[in-house]
């Protein structure tokens, strides 16, 4: 599939066979700047180097310099720059080497990307991506959520998926999407998750929850790496005659409220999972959500798993007690599993 | 002393040329004197910010650009959004929250833009944004094959951000047809230049990222449309963009609310002495451009239609307070067709011919001149190494004097436009 240089060898290097979540991000990559030339990539290290975590090697080899542009180290100009790209009628996707750096560049999100097509109509066709997450012992600096910020920020899409085929197809619909998306990767699932994924073009729709797991005790919400230690709780439930239903957030913005709510109506109790801190966190969203909208199907307190209020620790002691795990998971799970 | 250097100015300019800035600055006043009488009205919702005493910055340099070349002007260059095209009426309007505004009162002042007509981006408060942004509208534009330049203004005071420096460094890296204006008018809201930076010239901050600049009179309107030109058709042409410092002063306060007591006396009354309508009215007179009956025409021209224009404004509506809803997501064709304009051969930016070696060649290495040499490309195309010419030719000539009050420039060959350009360095 790739050839010596790194570039796949052909246009369609997909073969409907297993593949990286790393994989899956260049491969969408690829095919949306083959099939659109209208697509750049845009990022620190991105071109000769193919990206710190090499998400965009073969891509300067394909695609040449005017459309893989390293840059100097400036979140703030490479979203800007974006942005007046998009401006032309071009689709920038925006690499940040570890999406902790993209606080650098808060205020050209927020204030100048977000807002364009509400206050004077002009929408921002872009996609900010990068590495995210813990659990790889990055420390304080490189293991960042930092998704929330963004949920927070109305103007702006925000996905974090977790399997190879969502992250291709989640990718490839946020390229074709007319406002700015934000796109987390979470590292810790680069090389360890392998997926299959079709052949032929797809996308998989913004906005749309997945049940990852069916179940009728209790509905465990979750994304991105967590989505998989869910599941591993979810396994370690089921020995126990606790059959939770596992769902994928897969979009933080704009929430699915309708496949939580049908979820939640059925097996009546939810417990939110997430790597993000607590306070502030998707999980305090849905809880509200869950009051508003379900209150009367609640069978018990709506219950969050999530890391602890800190900055993510360096040493591996530390972060792990830091991070939710299975046990944790398992543990909540099967107290809320009671009422 | 304006004489004699609007004596030396040679007459480029056709005649309609010198009128059309004359009209221009005085559209500039009249407008925002309109609106000086609204907001005593009280009819304008928020802020007044005025750019008197700085019509020939905004008019000049924007009169230098081509009607496909892209603007950001900030709060302060109304009279490039009037020169651009925008009917006196939307700027009214934006101040008082009109439904029929450009942004339908879901902003004010002058933000707002036009990406498909006029080529205008909307500025945002934080200063300095929009550098980066009209960098990526350059760069993307040299990608489509459009050959357009893009230009924006900042001020004194923004240019201590950050994002000044990051996006005015990436343009450079990139050689985009960018002009960035610096609009030096001497106070940030109440705090000096001085301290605010401790340089005599700000235009020396060019040096920093390897790109040409110029210092202009920014009360002359010639003079900054000379330079401008040049400017802007020098990174037309390819040479990377340009910083140009206008020197000026901010006749009021920061906006209407602020008497400006800080500012010192002999300061303001140097400057109300300079004024760049003024000036510009001797030199039409002198040049016999301009008589009394010819004002006359323009007094009327403008008093009928601000008057016209500003009935306009008034009876349009305030939004529908349900308009506050919505509008946040572009939702796909039906609101948007994002197409872009491609002037060049697409083939030439998709495989097999855009590929390339994935090797980062930087032929000056090993010759002696190391990553610095003399073809050292840096990304694509080749950009000229930063040297320092023994020749007097690249030292940078100190072009104004030591006041930070007077701003003409040293007599030399290039003081005929009004500005010194400096030296490639």
């Amino acid at each position: 599939m790739v050839g010596a240089n790194g570039a796949p060898t052909n246009g369609s290097a997909t073969s409907g066979k297993e593949i990286t979540f790393l994989e899956a991000i260049r491969q969408a990559m690829f095919e949306e700047m083959e099939r659109d030339p209208a697509v750049l990539l845009m990022g620190e290290d991105v071109g000769v180097y193919g990206g710190a975590f090499k998400t965009s090697e073969g891509l300067l080899e394909r695609f040449g310099w005017e459309r893989v542009i390293d840059t100097p180290i400036s979140e703030s100009a490479i979203i800007g720059a974006a942005c007046g790209m998009s401006y032309l009628g071009l689709r920038p996707i925006c690499e940040m080497q570890f999406i902790d750096f993209i606080v650098c560049a808060f205020n050209q999100i927020t204030n100048f990307v977000a807002k364009g097509h509400y206050l004077w109509n002009a929408p921002a066709p872009m996609v900010i991506r990068g590495p995210s997450g813990g659990g790889v012992h990055g420390g304080p600096f490189h293991s960042a959520n930092p998704e929330m910020y963004f949920v927070h920020t109305p103007g702006l899409k925000v996905i974090y998926p977790s399997t190879p085929y969502d992250a291709k197809g989640l990718l490839k619909a946020a390229v074709r999407d007319n406002n700015p998306v934000l796109f987390f990767e979470h590292k810790f699932l680069y090389r360890r998750i392998k997926g299959e994924v079709p052949a032929e073009d797809y996308t998989v729709p913004i906005g749309k929850a997945v049940v990852r797991r069916e179940g009728r005790h209790l509905t465990i919400l979750s994304y991105a790496a967590m989505m998989h230690t869910s599941l591993e709780a979810a396994d370690a439930l089921a020995k126990e005659g606790i059959e939770a239903e596992v769902i994928d957030l897969r979009t933080l913005l704009p929430l699915d409220e309708e496949t939580i709510l049908n979820s939640v109506k059925k097996t009546n109790k939810c417990l939110a999972v997430h790597e993000d801190t607590r306070t502030g966190g998707i999980a305090g969203e849905v809880a509200a959500l869950l009051c508003e909208k379900a209150f009367s199907d609640l069978d018990g307190p709506v219950l969050r798993m999530t890391s602890l209020d800190t900055p993510v620790p360096y040493a591996p002691t530390l972060e792990e007690y830091f991070l939710p795990n299975a046990k944790k998971i398992f543990s909540a799970a099967r107290e809320l599993a009671r009422y | 002393m304006e004489t004699a250097m609007t004596k030396q100015m040679p007459r480029e300019l056709t005649r309609q040329q010198y009128l059309d800035l004359y009209y221009y600055m005085r559209l500039n006043r009249a407008v925002e004197e309109t609106m000086v009488k609204l907001f005593r009205q009280n009819k304008i919702v928020g802020g007044l910010y005025s750019s008197l005493g700085q019509e020939a910055i905004s008019v000049g340099t924007s009169y230098a650009l081509q009607k496909k070349d892209w603007i950001a002007p900030m709060i302060r260059n109304i009279g490039a959004l009037l020169v651009k095209g925008v009917p006196p009426r939307d700027i009214f309007m934006q101040h008082m929250a009109k439904y029929d505004s450009p942004t339908k009162g879901r902003d004010g002042t002058s933000h707002f833009g036009d990406l498909d007509n006029l080529h205008i981006v909307s500025p945002i408060s934080m200063l300095g944004d929009l550098i980066p942004v009209m960098t990526g509208v350059a760069i993307g534009a040299r990608y489509l094959g459009q050959k357009i330049v893009t230009l924006t203004w900042i001020g004194d005071g923004g240019s201590s951000t950050g994002v000044f420096h990051e996006g005015l460094n990436f343009a450079a890296t990139q050689k985009a047809p960018f002009v960035l204006i610096l609009e030096n008018n001497l106070w940030a809201y109440s705090t000096p230049v001085r301290r605010q930076v401790p340089l005599e010239n700000l235009a020396d901050r060019a040096k920093a990222y390897g790109i040409d600049s110029y210092i202009v009179d920014g009360n002359n309107v010639v003079a900054v449309y000379n330079t401008s030109k040049e400017a802007v058709e020098r990174a037309r042409a390819g040479e990377g963009p340009i910083l140009i410092e206008a020197k000026t002063f901010r006749r009021l306060g920061h906006a209407q609310h602020d008497p400006a007591e800080y500012v010192p006396k002999e300061m303001r009354a140097y400057w109300e002495a300079r004024d760049p309508i003024a000036l510009y009215e001797k030199f039409l007179s002198t040049e016999k451009l301009l008589d009394a009956g010819g004002k006359k025409e323009i007094d009327d021209k403008l008093d009928t239609l601000l008057a016209a224009e500003r009935e306009f404004a008034e009876n349009s509506p305030m939004p529908p307070p349900e308009f506050a809803e919505g509008g946040v997501y572009c939702t796909g064709d039906d609101c948007h067709k994002i197409r872009a304009k491609w002037e060049r051969p697409i083939t030439e930016v998709t495989p097999p011919r855009s590929s390339v070696e994935a090797v980062w060649a930087v032929p000056g290495f090993g010759s002696g001149k190391g990553s610095g040499g003399a073809d050292a490309p840096i990304h694509f195309g080749d950009t000229k190494a930063v040297v320092e010419h023994p020749a007097n030719n690249g030292r940078p000539a100190k072009a104004v004097t030591k006041s930070a009050g007077k701003t003409t420039t040293r007599k030399s060959s290039k003081a005929a436009t009004g500005a010194s350009r400096k030296g490639r360095r």
